[in-house]
């Protein structure tokens, strides 16, 4: 892999994100929700029946569900349902040649560095603009092997037998408000298998954007690792600026069989208009494995909290989370683990950073039920603040039964000290480019868990944000 | 959650106030009526109350209750902790016992009805508050809708008393219920302890207390209060302690939770001017059912001010642990440096244990931390004590009871600590 051909090729900063191209949809749902706009999704996409009440059911449970505002923000009150567009799209299937893909995607694509030549070193890409897929392609030798990545409709349409067993069951409808919405008018997402046995040596990519003023985005992903088999999937967003608030809700679905590993990286770094909520959740089999790595510095609300669900002996989980929240933002992430077999281990480290009026929150949840032996739990938050208006929480939960495990929480919360600040600075750094080469720091041994193309990626970002910050 | 409401609020058809109350001031019947009222108004406990995350709510209701009965005294032996500068004893709410030795001047440590029948104008100064809960405003408003009992101290300026009064809080008869209530206030520079224990005097009645204190700590005063719980199984406590320390001050705050069925604590803790400080140790030996649901708070609203939480819980049988605690950094509470920590220690495969640390930081240049453990005796413990002579079982009583004694090691008072100490390890016979 040439790292300077990469590095140009995937290179996403706020800016480059920073435009809008003219509103020419083909297929536009309207404003607001109702069984009408259900109909009209499930007919343009061609739906089986059974998709079509699986999103009505869904619906009937988002309308019941309250906004969780008893533990969560108040904030979430300001999303107006009723002004949004759930579904819009080109109207197009999926190009499989770079020649098929229109004129102003192909720009998008080049401003935000997915060109051509990307395809040389990424297994496949799968770019989603707006609501469906543009752009996807895989690597010939994967589909030989029986990789499939295709977008969601198409999964559902071709391989149902494959993808019905395990869609919606990880993350129930029910599970919350928003996953019952994303059920309910879910399009785009990428749907993976990865059959026993295959070990696909390159990461799997998507890039997600958001492109119409007031036009959630409800993308739905489903990954299924057999047996044995290993995957890595990268998500990175960046989304154009608008004036009012856009909202964004995935449903994340991972299945790792017996011996899996899935890994699952995210990028998020949607402009701070967009209220990001998304639920992802993964089912780790015997010996399996699921990393969440996950780092969240854009968006006005973003409310994740990645789970592994370690159904089998000896699974593991594991979620790198890295949070920056600047002005205007709240950055409520945290982690998910749920104990339910026997030897099941789970690792959280979760570092975040507030700056100016910035609020970044860690909730998570550690659940070790009854019966079970020799289960591990192991959860670090470490905090930093910038400015004296910063805030951050720390809210976990952890529920033990039983007199074989060993769980430990520990959080702190610190700040840069004046003396680093001071130090740099005799040595001829700006007072911006201490504090950034601090945060940087402060983060640095978990961006080392992230592919390189995506650390580097990640520490332009850090400085980026962290522009403006002091003085 | 309406129907649940309206059958819950109906505990009581009228405030559990005793028929021979003497005459209050007009203020304090105010504020018995206002309470009443909020009490009726105020929801029961539900499902969707953050501030009661994995309570068993059923434990948490009441089918009736009716006011406690006078009962004739049992034979009371002094907590046996040192010396005492002053004694009182309750049987359900009426003291039977009120030594009060030789206090310096100025300084006074009474009955809390007999200070409010008096016109006392500081203590109504001080009384009742505080507002916010952690879930328990209507246990709150029912205790002040109550007949009052308990004890009212105040230390002037620059009062230092040796020894600690002693409270004894007995219950007896069946479901009877208790509303006790300890306000103490120490001015400038001034220095008290309290011991309260609640005890059953029978084995097999249920009995019910449902108790406020309040500790006020004035600039370079020093508080300690200790509450030893030590009901029979059957019986239940509510416990809501509020501090506030003042500048450069003192509050310590010791629970321990050894009997009852299910108890719940709460411990609000506010550090308003710089130097101030407060400890809150913790510990918790629940075996059978037990349930012990603890909820703290730690609000630090000035700058350079510490605080200091240490809880542990050794548990048996299929007994369960709540721990929902908070440290609260407030804008502007610079150079706060606040801890928190809770550790488990589970002895049976059914115990069950369930932590909330949380930290809200809304100021920088602070230091704070919050940790939460579980985990068991390991076996290297264990063999390394049978290595010397130790059978097994003795040595993991050694062990556990050194795990819980650690919450009471920074506990002022040697005798004191001595005492809490004999009481767990008395309390261990029962558990193996």
């Amino acid at each position: 892999m040439s790292d300077s051909a990469t590095l140009e090729a995937v290179s996403v900063d706020q800016d480059a994100g920073d435009f809008v191209y003219p509103e020419d949809y083909e297929h536009d749902a309207g404003y607001g929700l109702s069984e009408k706009t259900i109909d009209y999704i499930s007919e343009v996409k061609g739906e089986a029946d059974w998709i079509r009440e699986f999103r009505k059911k869904a619906l009937n449970t988002f309308e019941k569900k309250p906004n969780p505002t008893h533990w969560a923000t108040k904030d979430l009150e300001n999303i107006k349902f009723e002004d949004i567009r759930y579904y819009l799209s080109k109207g197009q299937r999926p190009t499989r040649t770079w020649d098929e893909v229109p004129d102003d995607v192909k720009e998008t694509f080049e401003r935000l560095g997915i060109p051509e030549k990307e395809r040389k070193f990424l297994a496949g890409v799968e770019a989603q603009f707006d609501s469906e897929a543009a752009y996807s392609n895989i690597k010939e030798d994967l589909e030989k092997e029986g990789v499939i990545f295709v977008n969601s409709t198409e999964g559902l349409r071709e391989h149902p037998e494959l993808f019905k067993k395990w869609f919606g069951k990880v993350i129930p409808t029910g599970d919350n408000k928003y996953s019952a919405l994303n059920s309910a008018v879910f399009s785009g997402g990428s749907f993976i298998y990865v059959p026993p046995g295959v070990k696909v040596a390159h990461p799997l990519q998507a890039y997600f954007r958001i492109n119409a003023e007031n036009f959630g985005q409800f993308e739905r992903t489903l990954i299924i690792v057999d047996e044995g088999a290993e995957v890595t999937y990268m998500e990175g967003c960046t989304a154009p600026k608008f004036e009012t608030a856009t909202l964004h809700s995935a449903v994340v679905e991972l299945v790792a069989m017996d011996n899996a590993k899935i890994q699952y990286i995210t990028v998020q770094n949607w402009s701070n208009n967009v209220f990001n909520l998304v639920t992802k959740r993964g089912v780790a089999h015997e010996n399996a494995e699921i990393r969440w790595i996950d780092c969240n510095i854009g968006s006005r609300l973003t409310m994740k909290y990645p789970g592994v669900i370690m159904k089998g002996r000896k699974a593991r989980g594991e979620v790198v989370s890295i949070a920056l929240a600047n002005d205007g933002q709240h950055q409520d992430t945290g982690a998910k683990m749920i104990h339910a077999a026997d030897e099941t281990t789970s690792n959280v480290v979760s570092k975040s950073i507030s700056v100016g009026e910035g609020r970044s929150t860690y909730r998570g949840l550690v659940h070790i039920p009854k019966h079970l032996k020799g289960c591990k739990n192991n959860t670090e938050c470490d905090a930093l603040l910038i400015n004296s208006n910063s805030r951050t929480d720390t809210y976990p939960a952890i529920s033990v039964r039983g007199n074989q495990h060993a769980t430990q929480h520990e959080a702190s919360v610190s700040q840069v000290s004046e003396e680093q600040i001071f130090y740099m600075q005799q040595r001829g750094l700006s007072e911006g480019e201490a504090m950034s080469l601090s945060v940087n720091g402060f983060v640095n041994d978990l961006v080392r868990e992230f592919p390189m193309e995506y650390s580097v990626e990640l520490k332009r970002l850090i400085d980026l944000e962290m522009e403006g910050s002091v003085g | 959650m309406s129907t649940e409401t309206t059958t819950n609020t109906a505990w009581l058809s009228s405030p559990p106030v005793k028929g021979d109350q003497q005459d209050m001031p007009e203020w304090y019947t105010a504020f018995q009526a206002a309470s009443w009222e909020r009490f009726q108004s105020l929801p029961v406990p539900s499902r969707s109350d953050e501030a009661w995350r994995y309570a068993d709510l059923k434990k948490s209701r009441f089918e009736t209750l009716q006011p406690a009965q006078s009962a004739t005294a049992p034979s009371v032996e002094p907590a046996a902790f040192g010396e005492a500068c002053a004694r009182f004893v309750y049987v359900n709410g009426e003291a039977s016992v009120a030594e009060v030795g030789d206090l310096p001047a100025g300084v006074v440590c009474q009955p809390i009805d007999q200070a409010i029948a008096s016109g006392d104008e500081r203590l109504k100064a001080y009384f009742d508050v505080e507002a916010k809960r952690l879930g328990d405003e209507k246990f709150a408003a029912l205790n002040g809708a109550a007949s009052i009992y308990g004890l009212y101290v105040y230390v002037p300026k620059g009062v230092e008393l040796s020894g600690s009064i002693s409270v004894q809080h007995y219950i007896t008869g069946d479901s009877a219920p208790v509303f006790p209530r300890t306000l103490v206030v120490a001015e400038d520079n001034a220095r008290v302890s309290i011991v309260e224990t609640y005890e059953s005097v029978d084995s097999d009645e249920p009995g019910l207390s449902i108790g406020v204190a309040d500790f006020h700590a004035d600039r370079g005063s020093q508080i300690q209060h200790v509450l030893v719980q030590n009901l029979n199984e059957h019986s239940k406590q509510v416990h809501l302690a509020t501090s506030r320390s003042g500048r450069d001050s003192n509050v310590q705050t010791v629970v321990l939770n050894l009997g009852g069925a299910w108890v719940r604590n709460e411990s609000l803790n506010y550090m308003l001017d710089s130097g101030a400080d407060t400890q809150i140790f913790g510990a918790n030996l629940a075996n059978s059912h037990q349930e012990f649901d603890q909820r703290t708070l730690q609000v630090h609203d000035a700058q350079h001010t510490t605080s200091d939480l240490l809880i542990k819980n050794a548990l048996y049988d299929t007994s369960r642990v709540i721990f929902g605690g908070l440290i609260q950094v407030r804008p502007g509470a610079h150079h706060t440096d606040s801890y928190q920590s809770c550790r488990n220690l589970l002895g049976s495969d059914q115990a069950e244990v369930n932590a909330m640390p949380g930290l809200e930081i809304d100021a920088d240049q602070v230091k704070c931390s919050h940790g939460a453990t579980s985990g068991q005796i390991s076996d290297d413990e264990i063999f390394y004590l049978r290595s010397r002579g130790i059978p097994a079982d003795d040595a993991r009583r050694i062990v556990s009871c050194g795990f819980l004694n650690e919450a009471l090691s920074k506990v002022t008072g040697s005798d004191l600590r001595d005492w809490l100490e004999g009481l767990i390890a008395k309390k261990f016979d029962q558990v193996s």
